[in-house]
């Protein structure tokens, strides 16, 4: 598998990306640059955390138009698995491709800490490695990570198994007190219509590796590395034998 | 002959949507003792020089800014006002 991260002017968390996947995963990632318009063959494109072009305007508002966004879009419009964690999760509502914005945490405060979340849809490219309604500890490091869309919007969402990851505590319930910013729903990451791509607040890369205390959020990598094995199966032609004999 | 017109944005969280610095300065009122208060909604100001025909013009191009970076319309509402600069 080939994972391409994207580098904006600002990003923060790419590296601690390309340790999870190619110390933690063991596969291949390279960075891609934001000025660039090739997606360099990859399998699954990685928005990482950070503060693209320093969050001027709004979180996300100026990486979107970034010149390698072209190809994103294109790229996630055409079923390509597409991750966006933290301000990436941002970029990828402020570009369309997901439902819904992320606005300031109720409590105006940058949290950043580790947060109980729970799996709610463990059969995405994203999740399978996961078991259905297992909490995970993964860190947040977020401002503006506050989840916000209209109710309609919200319905749907759940009605079609997009919500992903909640915010739980530690008895696994979706109390207000899990809840680090006030998130609608204590949603914590959503996917898009067509299942490719995911935006999620809080970072299972920084909790990938054995050195780092936890692995909870390998999983995330570990379910893509499935499902880019899986479509590159089913994009093989199959050679079949020719029938010898009478049937 | 196009002239220069000033179009102030004015950007505010949407309706419904929670606003968390508007009701940290509601508070801060409150314990002010300026108890009249009813709500506050904050938001930011974007003011722009453009040059355009007529002042119509100028707020259509604005509008259609603002639909496209300036404003996120899932998440805030947006003010568009047009004056003359002041020769």
């Amino acid at each position: 598998m080939r994972v391409g991260i994207v580098r904006f002017p600002g990003s923060n968390c790419d590296t601690d990306m390309y340790r999870a996947v190619t110390v933690g995963l063991r596969e291949e990632a390279i960075f891609l640059w934001h000025k660039s318009h090739h997606l360099e063959e990859v399998d699954v494109v990685v928005l990482p955390g950070g503060f693209s072009y320093g969050d001027y305007l709004r979180c996300g508002a100026i990486a979107r138009f970034s010149p390698i966004m072209r190809e994103v879009i294109e790229f996630a419009k055409a079923g390509g698995l597409t991750l966006g964690i933290c301000n990436g999760f941002q970029v990828l509502c402020e570009a369309r491709l997901l439902p819904g914005g992320l606005v300031r945490n109720a409590s105006l405060r940058f949290r950043c800490h580790n947060v109980g979340i729970r799996v709610e849809n463990s059969d995405t490219p994203f999740t399978r490695a996961y078991e259905q309604a297992q909490t995970l500890h993964i860190p947040i490091a977020h401002g503006e990570g506050q989840f916000v869309a209209d109710n309609e919007t919200l319905d749907e969402l759940e009605g079609e198994n997009r919500v992903v990851f909640r915010y739980v505590d530690d008895s696994n319930q979706t109390t207000l007190e899990a809840n680090p910013n006030g998130s609608a729903r204590n949603i914590a990451g959503i996917t898009n219509a067509g299942g490719n791509i995911l935006g999620m607040m809080p970072h299972p890369e920084r909790h990938s590796l054995k050195v780092l205390g936890n692995t909870d959020g390998l999983g995330v990598f570990e379910s893509l590395l499935l499902a880019v094995s899986e479509r590159k199966l089913a994009a093989k032609p199959i050679h079949e034998g020719k029938m010898v004999g009478t049937q | 002959m196009t002239e220069n017109y000033l179009a102030d944005v004015q950007i505010t969280p949407r309706a419904g949507i929670l606003d968390p610095v508007g009701e940290t300065i509601a508070s801060a009122l409150g314990n002010l003792g300026y108890e009249d208060v009813r709500s506050v909604r904050a938001g930011r100001l974007i003011r722009l020089e453009i040059a355009a025909e007529t002042a119509q013009d100028a707020q259509t191009a604005v509008e259609s800014m603002c639909e496209e970076l300036i404003a996120n319309p899932i998440i805030e509402d947006y003010l568009v006002t047009v004056r003359d600069v002041e020769k």
